[in-house]
């Protein structure tokens, strides 16, 4: 099994969609200026709308959302608005119908996230 | 040679529960998650799609464990016990185990539990565990939530 790369840009609003999608209202994401006032470049991301892309890549590729079992993944630096992100997934494994896969969240050239595991099961 | 300042952390919160918490799931609120994170399954967006395939309503992505897990976590996060210092909080990782697939209609009861408390080169690490069940008892989701803290 192969998973396709999946890039993505989030548009200007996307963080203000994602925090009433998801509930989380935090201004870190939804307020420049107070996202300013404590010390971010400006808005930042929600680490979890980027490890809903690793796992959009997964379910893609792997055929929908029952395929996908399990993700961990570790929040590294932070994703930005208005920015390519690329999420690069690699099989390590595959056995018993579970694909093993390693996957890498970047934008700018640097991971937001890193050392991701997910595993997905494989299609007849 | 200086040392970090020690963060004190609570570690008699370890295995403590928080009651549970009840969400039904909605067709448009599946669908406005999943519009959301740029998911474009017909599983997902397309209710007659779905009922096709054989499920009773608009499957929910993966990831939208996050909407019916997290306000189990709130309590945590808020309980004095445990003592989190939300400026200083960032979340430094986070897992999910899924089982049965949720579907528009159905209500997911999520408990949380403090997994580990520790401190670490100045910082605090608090890990929350959230067990997910619908409402004919199957399991749907496992998460592990990992905050840390940072030192002053």
């Amino acid at each position: 099994m192969e998973i396709a790369e999946l890039k993505v840009t989030p548009d200007r609003y996307l963080t203000v969609r994602y925090a009433g999608a998801s509930g989380d209202f935090n201004p870190i994401h939804i307020d420049e200026d107070f996202a300013q006032m404590v010390g971010l470049p400006g808005r930042i991301l929600h680490g979890l709308y980027t490890m809903a892309q690793v796992a959009r890549a997964q379910t893609e590729a792997g055929g929908g959302p029952g395929s996908l079992r399990r993700l961990a993944v570790q929040f590294r630096g932070m994703g930005v608005p208005e920015a390519e992100i690329t999420i690069t997934s690699t099989v390590r494994d595959e056995r018993d119908g579970i694909a093993y896969v390693d996957c890498v969240a970047e934008q700018n050239g640097r991971a937001i996230i890193r050392n991701a595991e997910a595993e997905v099961v494989v299609g007849d | 040679m200086i040392e970090s300042p020690a963060m004190p952390v609570n570690t008699e919160a370890i295995g403590k529960s928080y009651p549970p918490t009840v969400y039904a799931v909605g067709r448009e609120k599946v669908r406005e998650y999943a519009h959301a994170i740029g998911d474009t399954d017909p599983l997902t967006l397309d209710v007659e799609a779905a009922r096709a395939a054989g499920y009773a309503d608009v499957v929910a992505p993966p990831m939208f464990a996050v909407v019916y897990g997290a306000p189990a976590v709130m309590a945590g996060l808020f309980d004095p016990e445990v003592g989190i210092d939300f400026s200083r909080m960032v979340h430094g990782g986070q897992e999910f185990v899924w089982g049965e697939l949720v579907v528009a209609g159905d209500e997911i009861t999520t408990t949380a539990t403090v997994k580990d408390v520790s401190e670490r080169a100045g910082n605090g690490f608090f890990v929350f565990e959230t067990r997910s069940v619908n409402q004919h008892g199957a399991e749907v989701c496992l998460g592990t939530w990992n905050n840390i803290v940072r030192g002053a």
